[in-house]
């Protein structure tokens, strides 16, 4: 089946079925986007299945170049790709089932709206041409305003506008550097500008305007604050989507963009990405804490996990980029987890305060065991898929800047102190509340929702190599790639005789 | 003689046609109102047919007063289409609104306009392009007036027509700069002269001619009048105010800066910098206030003449091929959103112009409002929709030309007008239902509608515009 347009197919799929959606019932229109993302998750699988370790670094590609003008329409993946277009079509499925009773008006233009925003993921990840990686990435925001506009919560207006200006601004920049890197390299193919090297003194301009539009996707601190407002205002749905795929787009960037085509740069700004992101660990982890909401503690913590991300990737070496890859696939699953066992309470009593809540481990026992292993998979507890990651990452960071991985290393005991303290206020305690004794246990459809999370955070817990071994040949090649810019450690002190860093670690071999 | 006849092919069909229906129209009276408006529009579709021919063959006619290049009939294209439009829309609107059925002059005026506009982008003279600039705008402020009994109407003839002859004598003003200092008013002899060396006078002329040239474009700080006209003359003038003239009146800037002022790029690039993030910026800034979709889109319209000019601010061929590119995705999107205006009528079908009456429209129309969700998601420039690319193509012109603080600044305050863009989605998805509109329908401005939004679709990038715009502009260079 070699040369069959399967990512195509996978774009197609959910737009064809966005378009039926208008045209039938509410119910239709579940039914409908139902199958759709399924069979996008079956395509997934069959792509993850045919996925050839070890091949060429670039699989599945489709070029047709210039059929818009200045740019084509060139699809194509490797390892990260194939794992995020992976956690984007796992998630959907579950969206979609999430959003089955919760969403009662317009349900024709909200299950289109999810198709599209599916359909713009998988093309952001699968996108070969600079400015075709533009527009998806771009478009997104035109699905996610709606959804976040008309389904969400009280001060959803204020939270959608927000989202649409803030991340838009953060894009324009990107696109002018964009535009100066098709006009000095002179092509829009992403594999060549890959290898293109740009004059070192330019890299500095156009990391600095690939940083505004990621770091805002990302969130980074300081310019997270639209995250909390959006992830509360969203409906479950979105939220998890949110939380789950978007802002991998971030982390995506940097790794697909930022590392390899301006290691000098990166270089450069390590100190600017490890200075925010250890901030941002502590800072929002503490936030966190005394958060009331429910969902604003849970969108406090990603602010955190995602800054974990960051100093992985700029680690420049094997063990970070692996780890940060495996934190985003891992907070993609358990922070979507933790959305939806926010909605199934939500569902119940129409509140996130967390004061309302407490003892539900007594009338909700099977809630309780879920929610308590995402609570551990997010904290980072070994045999779930959040230690693998956060472990490599730290690892990563540590022989590049020993100071900041301490910083760092806080927050998962931070992170330790928020989850553990919500679960205790949620789950443990008296059932002294009436509403809350007379809430009903997971139905069937939740289960059906959590349990396959629950199965993979475990599997990427227990055994992450089948996650590890497609991204391998990548990290290699993207290792290699900035090599020559790597920073020298502080790490591996030499007792007893002062050695410049860089020259250690010839010594140690 | 012949050969320059042929040339002009265009305008002599059109102004043949023109004078015929005013004779039909003079005797046919009221009751020919039809005939005609469906004639005018062939004899426009006959004109845009007569441009495959010596018309875009790149000759000069008249001893140089007139190029007939692919420049010329690129933008004849645009002005002829939309100037079709405007008729087609214009019968109901009328009939349901203004109490005031359409009068056959209607259609005859939109012709002459279109002749008039026809040799401002053929010039090759200043003296032509004089000429048929105050014949479209004569045409035009006879139009804005149109509805009678209309106080709004009235002033919205006479504001245009006081502040157009202002702008018309500055222009004037500064060509007779041009003619005094280079002794010619032929654009290849003005460009030797400034290529000559530098003169104080020429630079005055320089600067009057782009004086007069912002008016006509409604480029800040020549801007006041569009808000008000636009507002106050009949939608489907407006459509037509906001579409054909534009393109003509831009065009014109680009070979006037271009043809005859080349030589002196250095010196008009700062004035077309200066307009354009001025009007970038201002038409984002004030239409945020806005409460009228007329003046929005007014404003809106200021707003996208300032990202057009960073195509001409670029001066090079690429820039041009953007300029023409963005206008052209410009005016399907402007008629887009002036159609759907034009449906937006209340329960006795008079028309509805307030933002809030947009409200809930996504459940009262949903295809309407999907097709004006197209129009202002592509007039902010937000992929896939098809303003990304013109948006993509003039920035991309600004790099090219190295200019790349006015690319940042641009872009930037790009974002600023995606806010009122957003807030008529707003308006339409989020907000609950308004009163429905009327729900009569019509298969002019359906069919009409439908094409424009499926143009600024992601469909749209299928189509060879980047191509053809290039071969357009190199006519100039």
């Amino acid at each position: 089946m070699s040369g069959f347009p399967i990512l195509s197919l996978m774009l197609a799929i959910p737009a064809v079925a966005a378009i039926a959606c208008y045209f039938v019932s509410a119910n239709g229109a579940r039914w409908i986007a139902l199958l759709a993302t399924l069979v996008d998750l079956l395509l997934g699988i069959w792509l993850w299945a045919h996925f050839d370790i070890g091949g060429s670094q670039w699989q599945f590609v489709e070029h047709h170049e210039h059929l818009f003008g200045v740019f084509g329409w060139s699809l194509g993946i490797d390892g990260f790709a194939l794992m995020l277009i992976m956690l984007s079509v796992f998630l959907m499925p579950i969206c979609i089932g999430a959003s089955w009773v919760a969403i009662e008006k317009r349900v024709q233009e909200y299950m289109a709206a999810f198709l599209v925003t599916e359909l713009l993921m998988i093309g952001t990840f699968a996108a070969q041409d600079l400015f075709l990686f533009y527009i998806f990435f771009e478009a997104g925001l035109i699905p996610m305003y709606l959804i976040i506009g008309i389904w969400g919560g009280a001060n959803r207006i204020y939270a959608s506008y927000k989202f649409f200006l803030y991340t838009l601004l953060g894009s324009v920049l990107m696109l002018i550097a964009m535009l100066w890197m098709v006009q000095f390299a002179g092509t829009t193919d992403i594999p060549t500008l890959l290898n293109t090297d740009f004059p070192v003194h330019a890299q500095t301009w156009l990391w600095l305007a690939f940083f505004a539009s990621f770091a805002v996707k990302m969130p980074m601190w300081p310019v997270h604050t639209w995250l909390p407002d959006a992830h509360v205002q969203a409906p479950t749905a979105g939220s998890v989507i949110l939380a789950g795929v978007l802002l991998k787009l971030g982390g995506y960037g940097f790794l697909r963009f930022s590392l390899p085509m301006f290691p000098e740069a990166s270089a450069q700004f390590v100190w600017l990405i490890f200075g925010l992101s250890a901030v941002a660990v502590i800072y929002t982890s503490l936030v966190a804490l005394v958060q009331s909401d429910m969902k604003k503690l849970i969108a406090y913590s990603s602010v955190a996990h995602m800054a974990i991300v960051t100093i992985g990737l700029f680690a420049f070496n094997r063990q970070g980029v692996e780890g940060a890859m495996i934190v985003m696939l891992s907070h993609g699953l358990v922070s979507g987890a933790l959305f939806l066992c926010v909605g199934v309470i939500y569902d119940r009593l129409h509140t996130r305060e967390i004061a309302r809540y407490g003892g539900l481990a007594i009338n909700m026992p099977r809630y309780a065991l879920l929610f308590m292993l995402f609570t551990m998979a997010s904290i980072g507890l070994p045999g779930t898929s959040g230690f693998v990651g956060e472990f490599l990452s730290l690892t990563g960071t540590y022989q590049v800047s020993t100071t900041i991985t301490l910083l760092c290393t806080t927050g998962i005991i931070l992170g330790a102190a928020y989850m553990l303290y919500l679960y205790r206020r949620v789950v443990f305690g008296d059932l002294t509340k009436d509403d809350v004794r007379a809430m009903p246990d997971l139905s069937l459809r939740e289960v059906a929702l959590l349990a396959p999370i629950a199965a993979v955070v475990l599997w990427m817990g227990v055994y992450p190599e089948s996650f590890l071994a497609p991204m391998r040949g990548d990290v290699g090649t993207l290792v290699a790639r900035v090599a020559r810019a790597a920073p020298a450690g502080d790490s591996l002190p030499t007792p007893g005789k002062h050695m410049i860093p860089g020259k250690h670690a010839e010594a140690a071999k | 003689m012949i050969a320059s006849l042929l040339m002009t092919l265009p305008e002599d069909v059109l102004s043949i046609g023109a004078l015929i229906l005013m004779l039909v129209a003079a005797w046919g009276g009221q009751a020919s109102t039809r005939a005609v408006s469906w004639t005018a529009v062939a004899v426009l579709a006959g004109a845009t047919i007569s441009l495959f021919g010596a018309a875009s063959s790149g000759g000069d006619a008249f001893y140089g007063l007139y190029h007939a290049d692919a420049f010329a009939a690129f933008s004849k294209v645009l002005i002829y289409g939309a100037a079709a439009v405007s008729i087609l829309i214009a019968p109901r609107f009328f009939q349901r609104g203004a109490g005031d059925d359409l009068r056959p002059e209607y259609p005859v005026l939109i012709l002459l306009s279109a002749v008039g506009m026809g040799m401002m982008v053929s010039a090759g003279d200043m003296l032509t392009l004089y000429v048929g600039l105050e014949l479209q705008s004569l045409a035009a402020y006879v139009l804005a007036s149109f509805m009678r009994r209309d106080s709004r109407s009235a002033e919205a003839g006479l504001k245009y027509f006081v502040l157009g002859a202002l702008a018309s004598g500055i222009l004037l003003y500064g060509i007779s700069l041009v003619y005094g200092f280079s002794g010619t008013t032929l654009f290849s002899s003005i460009a030797t002269a400034y290529g000559a060396g530098h003169s104080l006078g020429l630079t005055f002329g320089l600067v009057f001619v782009f004086a007069g040239l912002a008016f006509k474009i409604s480029a800040v700080p020549f801007h006041m009048w569009t808000p008000d006209v636009y507002e106050g003359a009949p939608t489907p003038v407006t459509a037509f105010f906001a579409s054909a003239p534009k393109v003509a009146a831009m065009a014109m800037a680009v070979r006037v800066a271009v043809e005859a002022m080349g030589p002196a790029t250095d010196q008009w690039r700062q004035i077309v910098i200066f307009a354009s993030l001025a009007s970038i910026i201002f038409g984002g800034v004030a239409a945020i206030a806005q409460s009228n979709v007329k003046r929005l889109l007014a404003y809106s319209s200021i707003n996208n003449v300032g990202f057009a000019l960073i195509g001409l601010a670029a001066g090079t061929q690429l820039g041009v091929a953007a300029l023409l590119y963005y206008m052209t995705v410009y005016i399907v999107m402007t008629l887009g959103s002036f159609l759907v205006v034009l449906q937006m009528r209340g329960p006795d079908g008079e028309p509805v112009e307030s933002i809030a009456s947009l409200a809930g429209l996504s459940r009262t129309r949903p295809l309407l409002a999907a097709a004006m969700a197209f129009f202002m998601f592509s007039l902010a420039g937000i992929p896939p929709l098809l303003g990304f690319n013109a948006k993509l193509a003039v920035f991309n012109a600004a790099m090219g030309s190295g200019l790349y603080l006015l690319a940042v600044a641009g872009f930037v305050a790009s974002v600023i007008s995606t806010y009122y863009y957003l807030r008529v989605i707003k308006v339409m998805y989020i907000d609950e239902p308004a009163p429905a509109f009327d729900s009569e329908r019509s298969l002019v401005e359906g069919g009409l509608t439908v094409a424009a939004a499926v143009f600024v679709s992601p469909i749209g990038w299928l189509l060879p515009l980047g191509a053809w715009t290039m071969v357009a502009a190199k006519a100039l260079f």
